[in-house]
């Protein structure tokens, strides 16, 4: 990278201006004419079949236009998920609701008042079956979520799931057994919930359809991290060629992996304007999105480790049930997959696991930010905490004995997957090095000697992400069934206009992200065009190359790098035709400052306007080159990332209370190389926020009969930024050679390292008392309870 | 989120606004409408008719009437709580308020509709309560007062008839100090109110002369505990004098179980956050 680069620099985000304005276009800020409104009769039972629905009142309502049940729209078949193991969702229960908040009718009316007023005139006559919520209780089978089917779906265990991929491995079970028995070994275990979480992104889901009869085609807007995905959907769902439906994602408020799902809402506002003749919109409320959209989360599970009393980890176990709610979604059941393969984490230790998949009376759960990462984190990094306390040695310690070593990479772990780049020691030390790490213990021991609950919390994580290879695609991981083959390919188109413009156009988009910023400044760092020359359009399907979508913090990894390589293919073209402006040789222009220039003669250039006038006339151009400036690229790469790092926090429990206060945060992330420091601090910070959301505030707490209790934000408590202390962050880095920019991914990292920081925290504050662990969320009541507990 | 049909209106004097209440059975005051708002959103709530007073003159002020402070009807929380005369007279009300909602919502609703709502986990209730304070309520027949402690009934329900407007809330000047402090759902002070307690303590001479407790969050209403300041009454006020008076900070009370905290748990918080209160009023 040239010393003038633009990469690695704190660059202001260009889409900034608009968002805060509140200028920025969403999907409810798009008004069509003779636009209707869709809305929805939602289940008050976890579990009921449905014996009739009188639906006589609502569609003689002034203003109302149609009214659908099953009977309507079951022809459109059920929403099809990319693993489909298990039940899949009907466009509107069939017969029987199975989770609360389950879509039963659809109204559709002038507007949304009518619509819900509708909504309340409509009577479903429910009879009530038992609902199974508890996980333990759904995996011993005795209550169905479905009647006549079993409640497990399957148990993730061995290499299994990665037929072709991994090497046969060993099975860890023996060994690990084997050491559990010696004399000189230590084995830890804890059963710990990771509970269900409720996504909440502050714009809630948003979709308007618009049947264009004249053309046979399709306009959908939604608010969704897969156009592509969506549009292969929806033409597959009526008949279409995938080209007669066009998908725009616009301005995207939030999506946390709950918009990385075909929804039954988005199909049937389509079919409802097909059949009606007009567009239809429906939003989704405060009030319905906790069981309208999926939820995240949710295991219960042991973790063991065996190890030897100086801190050598021997073995690592994990069994745990996960709950997948009523229906198969998207990933729903891949999702302890994801996590299964960051088990071992940093550490090169021998490693058994069981994830058993259980069905329950519950909305779906799928990908929730780190989506399995953070539950596997979590176990792995809160038993090793204990162990090092068993064994008496520093937690920071015992992970530094069993950590990978630098010149052990490629590494291939305990579940058969081959990890990137990693210098997990030096990251940590690192991390201990800025905090200060003895300093800091001195400063816990002396406020606990004046009897103050003080702790320090640590966590090492390890992320797979940037989806990634290909192959994934055999494990189910592609949206084939939807006509959509393509794994996890990246796209990118780089057009330099004829006026020395540059448009830029990429298969995923942001959802929030700042991806308008960072495009642009790869594009500019290899042509030397302005950064506010420079236009990144994305999320709508008739104009963007065929793209997976944002997920699995993917989209620099590989989106970024067609990008970079469609930019470096317009590089060679503008390079050729400014040589042949200038009379030199190709090999000696560069570009900078607007324009191109030749090695060592700074007078003799050309601008961009130049360069692309010449190439939209071709008369201009050397012989027998091709008109135009603009390249596509694919990237596929060979290998997902690995980002890693460190996190610590010193807490404060008030004895009185139980009432947590966070002190001190730390960071040390290593995404690999940094295309703009203040992005990536600001995906940290998210990051952190919503981990410590899930270690202090939130639950979805659902009663014996499935109602779900914390329904609205008042029961349903999130952070904000008054809630939390100022994060300090740094990072070390290690570039990746899966991909020609070194970059790894940070969207989903600082989720995966922080919930577990901040509970191994407050179990050290409170390990003077004897508290061994505290279930998340650690909200002031039960962390009261654990210290009345240990006090008898 | 999308509320049942209604009609609005938006008087211009009290007495409009009482004859458009008593006129209409279904009718419901407004004033920064951060409470009614979101219930008719959620359908919980549908009033046929919103009697808006915000466009009345005359409510929106904090006066000094010599023995106590009004505040009246279209004071915001914001308001309240910068205010110089709350914060010397009343410093538990501006600390409550300054804790009530977010900053939007201190900005938008008021210290009178908050009362009035008579949420079980608000904030402000507690202290008015404590401070001794006097509700005017203003109806067809005039206007009437009400004593704090007698205002909140149960949950939701305040002692207004339907047809009565709380115009203002009058806050006796006198006594050593008062506070407010809670645990707030979030943690810290954030959210409403897992429990909170507000105290009112007269000393005189190293001895406490008169004393007030109430809490809220933990049951079925705000409510004055009069066992807390009949302990401390005659005591020197000591951490030991508060911790054996904040012993009876649930006398009285039905604890309500939330998902923030069992009934064991509210019980322990009310006596913790009646210690802190009466501590920080001491000036401790």
């Amino acid at each position: 990278m040239s010393t003038t680069s633009v990469l690695g620099g704190v660059v202001r985000r260009k889409e900034d201006p608009a968002l805060i304005r509140g200028e920025g276009l969403y999907v409810d800020d798009i008004k069509l004419p003779g636009e209707l409104a869709a809305a929805f009769v939602r289940s008050p039972f976890a579990h009921a079949r449905i014996s009739s629905i009188d639906v006589s009142a609502a569609i003689a309502m002034d203003g109302v236009h149609a009214v659908y049940t099953a009977d309507d729209v079951r022809h459109l078949g059920p929403v099809l998920a990319q693993v489909a193991v298990g039940t899949l969702r009907p466009p509107l229960a069939d017969g029987a609701v199975h989770h609360i908040g389950e879509a039963v009718a659809m109204v559709v009316a002038d507007d949304r008042y009518i619509a819900q007023d509708a909504v309340d005139a409509i009577f479903v006559d429910y009879d009530p079956l038992p609902a199974v919520v508890d996980l333990k209780a759904a995996a011993a089978d005795e209550i169905q979520a479905h009647e006549g089917v079993s409640n497990v779906l399957l148990a993730w265990s061995g290499q299994d799931w990665w037929p072709g991929v991994t090497d046969e491995l060993p099975d860890a079970k023996p060994a690990i057994e084997e050491a559990k028995a010696r004399d000189d070994t230590v084995t830890v275990s804890l059963e710990m919930v990771n509970q269900r979480l409720i996504p909440t992104a502050i714009e809630p889901r948003a979709v308007l359809a618009n049947w264009h009869a004249g053309y046979g085609s399709f306009e959908l807007w939604s608010s969704t991290q897969i156009p592509h995905a969506l549009a292969g959907a929806i033409a597959k769902i009526f008949g279409l060629p995938s080209n007669k439906v066009r998908v725009v994602a616009p301005e995207v408020g939030g999506g946390f992996g709950l918009k990385l799902n075909i929804y039954p809402d988005e199909i049937l506002c389509c079919f409802a304007s097909k059949e009606l003749g007009r567009p239809v919109r429906w939003t989704e409320t405060r009030r319905e999105a906790p069981a309208s959209s999926i939820q995240g989360r949710g295991w219960v599970g042991t973790a063991t480790i065996v190890g030897t009393r100086d801190g050598r980890i021997l073995g690592y176990e994990l069994d745990a049930i996960c709950d997948m709610g009523a229906y198969s979604q998207n990933f729903t059941v891949a999702i302890p997959l994801l996590g299964l393969f960051v088990a071992p984490g940093q550490y090169d230790i021998p490693t058994a696991y069981t994830l058993t998949c259980v069905v329950t009376n519950t909305p779906t759960t799928d990908a929730y930010r780190g989506a399995g990462r953070p539950e596997a984190a979590y176990y792995l990094e809160r038993i090793i905490d204990r162990y090092a306390r068993e064994i008496g040695m520093d937690p920071a310690e015992v992970r530094k004995k069993n950590f990978w070593q630098p010149d052990q990479f490629p590494a291939t772990t305990a579940v058969g997957l081959t990890m990137d780049s990693g210098n997990y020691a030096a990251n940590l030390d690192a991390l201990l090095e800025k905090v200060d790490y003895e300093g800091l213990k001195a400063r816990r021991d002396a406020a606990r000697a004046e009897g103050r609950l003080v702790g320090i919390g640590l966590s090492s994580y390890v992320e797979v992400c940037g989806f990634g290879p290909s192959a994934l695609a055999g494990l189910g991981f592609s949206w084939s069934e939807y006509g959509q083959p393509a794994a996890f390919n990246g796209s990118g188109v780089v057009r330099v206009n004829p006026d020395g413009s540059c448009t830029v156009i990429i298969g995923t988009g942001p959802s929030g992200q700042g991806h308008e910023t960072t495009w642009a400044q790869i594009v500019s760092d290899q042509l030397g065009i302005e950064l506010d020359q420079i236009e990144v359009l994305h999320g709508d399907t008739a104009e963007s190359p065929f793209g997976v979508g944002t997920f699995g913090s993917r989209s620099l990894a590989v989106d970024g790098t067609a990008t970079y390589e469609a930019s470096a293919r317009v590089k060679d073209k503008a390079a050729a035709i400014a040589a042949h402006l200038l009379e030199a040789a190709p090999e000696d222009i560069r570009f900078a400052d607007g324009g191109a220039h030749v090695a060592g003669s700074p007078d003799k250039t050309v601008s961009w306007p130049e360069i692309a006038t010449s190439a939209y006339q071709p008369h201009t151009l050397p012989d027998g080159m091709e008109g135009g400036l603009e390249s596509t690229a694919v990237f596929s790469p060979g290998n997902a990332t690995w980002p890693f790092g460190s996190h610590l926090a010193l807490v404060e429990v008030d004895p009185d209370t139980g009432n947590v206060e966070i002190l001190e945060y730390w960071a040390m992330d290593d995404c690999g190389n940094v295309v703009n420091p203040m992005i990536v601090d600001g995906q940290i910070h998210g990051g952190i926020a919503q981990g410590i959301g899930q270690a202090m505030f939130e639950a979805a707490i659902y009663d014996d009969d499935g109602n779900l209790l914390s329904s609205s934000l008042m029961d349903y408590p999130i952070p904000t930024a008054a809630d939390l202390p100022s994060f300090r962050l740094d990072r070390t880095t290690t570039p990746t050679d899966v991909n020609p920019l070194g970059v790894k991914g940070i969207g989903e990292a600082g989720t995966i390292g922080s919930a577990q920081t901040i509970v191994n925290a407050v179990v050290d504050a409170l390990a003077p008392l004897g508290v061994e662990h505290v279930d998340m969320p650690l909200r002031p009541r039960n962390v009261w309870q654990a210290i009345n507990g240990a006090r008898g | 989120m999308y509320p049942r049909k209604f009609d609005y209106t938006a008087p211009r004097t009290i007495a409009d606004a009482v004859a458009a209440l008593a006129g209409d059975e279904g009718a419901k005051v407004m004033a920064g409408g951060m409470s009614l708002l979101p219930l008719m959103k959620m359908r919980l709530l549908s009033p046929a008719t919103i009697v808006d007073i915000g466009r009345i003159d005359g409510l929106d002020r904090i006066e000094d009437r010599g023995d106590h402070i009004a505040v009246g009807a279209l004071v915001r929380h914001a308001e309240t709580a910068a205010s110089d005369l709350v914060q010397t007279h009343a410093p538990a009300l501006a600390r409550a308020a300054s804790l009530t909602g977010d900053v939007q919502v201190r900005n938008k609703g008021t210290t009178c509709g908050s009362l009035a709502h008579a949420d079980i986990a608000a904030d402000q209730t507690a202290a008015v309560i404590a401070l001794g304070a006097t509700m005017v309520a203003t109806g067809p027949g005039g206007t009437r007062e009400i004593a704090a402690a007698d205002f909140f009934v149960d949950t939701l329900t305040s002692a207004l008839a339907p047809d009565e407007i709380l115009t203002e809330v009058r806050i006796p000047k006198g006594g050593s100090g008062s506070a407010y402090d809670k645990l707030g759902r979030r943690g810290g002070r954030s959210d409403y109110a897992v429990a909170g307690a507000a105290a009112w303590v007269d000393k005189t001479n190293g001895s406490i002369t008169a004393a007030r407790v109430a809490v809220t969050g933990v049951g079925t209403k705000p409510m004055l505990v009069e066992a807390v300041g009949a302990a401390l009454v005659g005591t020197d006020g000591s951490p030991e004098a508060i911790a054996a008076a904040a012993e009876h900070a649930t006398e009285g009370v039905t604890l309500l179980e939330d998902l923030y905290g069992s009934e064991e748990y509210k019980a322990h918080l009310a006596k913790v956050y009646a210690a802190r209160a009466l501590t920080e009023a001491l000036g401790g």
